[in-house]
């Protein structure tokens, strides 16, 4: 079989292209998922079962559903109905780009949530009954102690989390959109080296990965710290 | 016709050695998910023009013949490692496909056709197309002309599957979309394709549809021979009859 490194060469400048679109859906949707998950995951480590039955029904289904599901409910199920169509919101869901943002953002929020209310959970009890006797309210205790502790245990977990959305944003590309993948498919329908693009895609996919892991690694550190610091001797 | 990729599986059939089955029997390969071409009935069986065709040349060759369903990616694959003897599955006439395969003659000719909304004119030259969305199936000869052609000046959205590019037409997503001609034609009799119509004239690519066989097969010559007889005492006609009210010839 004959292998062609002159075809990965001519297409690279549309691969990028791809990925460039890869690098927005998973910034955009990573960043909105986040903003998400913060205030479900203080309602479901909260105590009152009430505040904690929402985010409940919410997280369990969206982990409970594959996300190609969720993209072809929003993109192909909500454009089924008129009332969609005539409302406010068909210039955004009319966009297969909003529905791939919406639908990343809402199935990363998910999970995203389950990682900081563990990290929640995970924080030492004794620091927080310190808060309380130094008189703290809530409100500044979640914003000067809880968060910030949850986001320095979270980080490896939440690191995951983001590699694995790098990689099912793949799935755009069932909704006509040319990322990475949509992008190599699309060249193999002409090409017919699907070998040698599928290859190249994987290893752009790589590179995004690799500086992921780096920028994470140096966020955990400085997160972190104080596990890093040198005791006083 | 649509599908146009096979490589990969192409080049893993070479590694598999195929030993040949010496019986008279003509096993015949179709995909089984190409309406109306060739497509499974309710009860599982294979029907449609090209499996209709498929028996008339055989009852024409005098040949026993078995049918049978196979994957279009796996298709040529197959055909190579000889779990059948012809493809009758709608096949295009492509210049990679020669390479691993020979045709028989056409037994009919695909064209490609704009379809839109009812009560919506579009215009299907390339002014007229300017900044239009239009859809079609990805690795289709369909999607690789409008993609060819009008690829500059017209929003291309391709899809995994003809049915997702019927879906977005009817959600208002796409302006029209561009499909082999027959097939649209089927579709727009159905409840689905209901409000929608043929746009401007049909395009003649010169596409070819016809059956695939080993290479070096001598099965190409008599199916040709079939095909002609069944053209000339009016089989063919009355198979074409039975889908479409013109000739697709």
């Amino acid at each position: 079989m004959s292998w062609e490194w002159g075809v990965i060469w001519e297409y690279l400048p549309r691969l990028l292209g791809g990925a460039w679109l890869t690098l927005e859906l998973v910034a955009v949707s990573g960043l909105l998922g986040l903003a998400l998950a913060v205030p479900l995951a203080l309602a479901r480590a909260s105590a009152n079962p009430l505040v904690r039955a929402f985010p409940y029904a919410y997280i369990f289904f969206f982990r409970g559903t594959p996300l190609l599901v969720q993209i072809f409910l929003i993109y192909y199920g909500a454009s089924q109905f008129d009332a969609v169509k005539e409302s406010f919101l068909w210039p955004v869901l009319r966009e297969p780009y909003w529905c791939a943002i919406i639908a990343f953002s809402m199935n990363t929020a998910a999970y995203t949530a389950e990682l900081i209310r563990a990290a929640i959970q995970a924080i030492p009890k004794g620091e927080i009954e310190v808060s309380l006797a130094l008189g703290m309210s809530k409100l500044t205790m979640i914003r000067r102690i809880i968060l910030p502790r949850a986001a320095g245990i979270v980080l490896p977990g939440y690191s995951n989390e983001v590699l694995l959305m790098l990689k099912s944003s793949a799935l755009a590309s069932t909704i006509t959109l040319l990322d990475l993948t949509g992008m190599a498919r699309t060249i193999i329908a002409r090409t017919y080296t699907p070998l040698e693009m599928f290859f190249a895609a994987g290893m752009v996919y790589l590179a995004i990965a690799a500086v992921m892991i780096l920028v994470f690694r140096l966020l955990e550190r400085r997160l972190n710290r104080y596990q890093f610091a040198k005791r006083p001797s | 016709m649509r599908k146009v990729i096979t490589t990969a599986c192409l080049l893993v059939s070479c590694l598999t050695a195929p030993l040949a089955l010496a019986g008279d029997k003509v096993r015949i390969a179709t995909e089984g998910a190409y309406a109306p071409f060739n497509m499974t009935d309710n009860q599982g069986n294979l029907i449609g023009f090209d499996v209709d065709i498929a028996k008339a040349l055989c009852a024409e060759m005098k040949a026993d013949c078995e049918i049978v369903a196979q994957d279009w990616d796996g298709i040529i694959p197959g055909l190579r490692a000889r779990k059948y003897d012809a493809i009758i599955a709608s096949m295009s006439i492509t210049e990679e496909r020669l390479r691993v395969v020979d045709f028989s003659e056409k037994y009919y000719a695909n064209m490609l056709a704009f379809v839109g909304p009812e009560g919506k004119t579009l215009d299907v030259t390339k002014a007229g197309l300017k900044g239009k969305v239009i859809g079609a199936q990805r690795a289709t000869i369909a999607g690789q002309y409008l993609e060819d052609n009008f690829g500059d000046i017209v929003d291309v959205k391709l899809y995994d599957t003809q049915d997702n590019a019927y879906l977005d037409l009817a959600n208002g997503r796409l302006d029209g979309i561009m499909s082999d001609k027959f097939p649209a034609y089927d579709w727009l009799r159905t409840d689905d394709g209901k409000g929608f119509e043929f746009k401007g004239d049909d395009l003649d690519i010169d596409d070819h549809i016809a059956i695939a066989v080993r290479k070096g097969d001598k099965l190409a010559n008599k199916f040709s021979a079939a095909i002609k007889a069944i053209r000339a005492n009016g089989k063919y006609a009355e198979i074409n009859a039975k889908y479409f009210p013109f000739d697709i010839y």
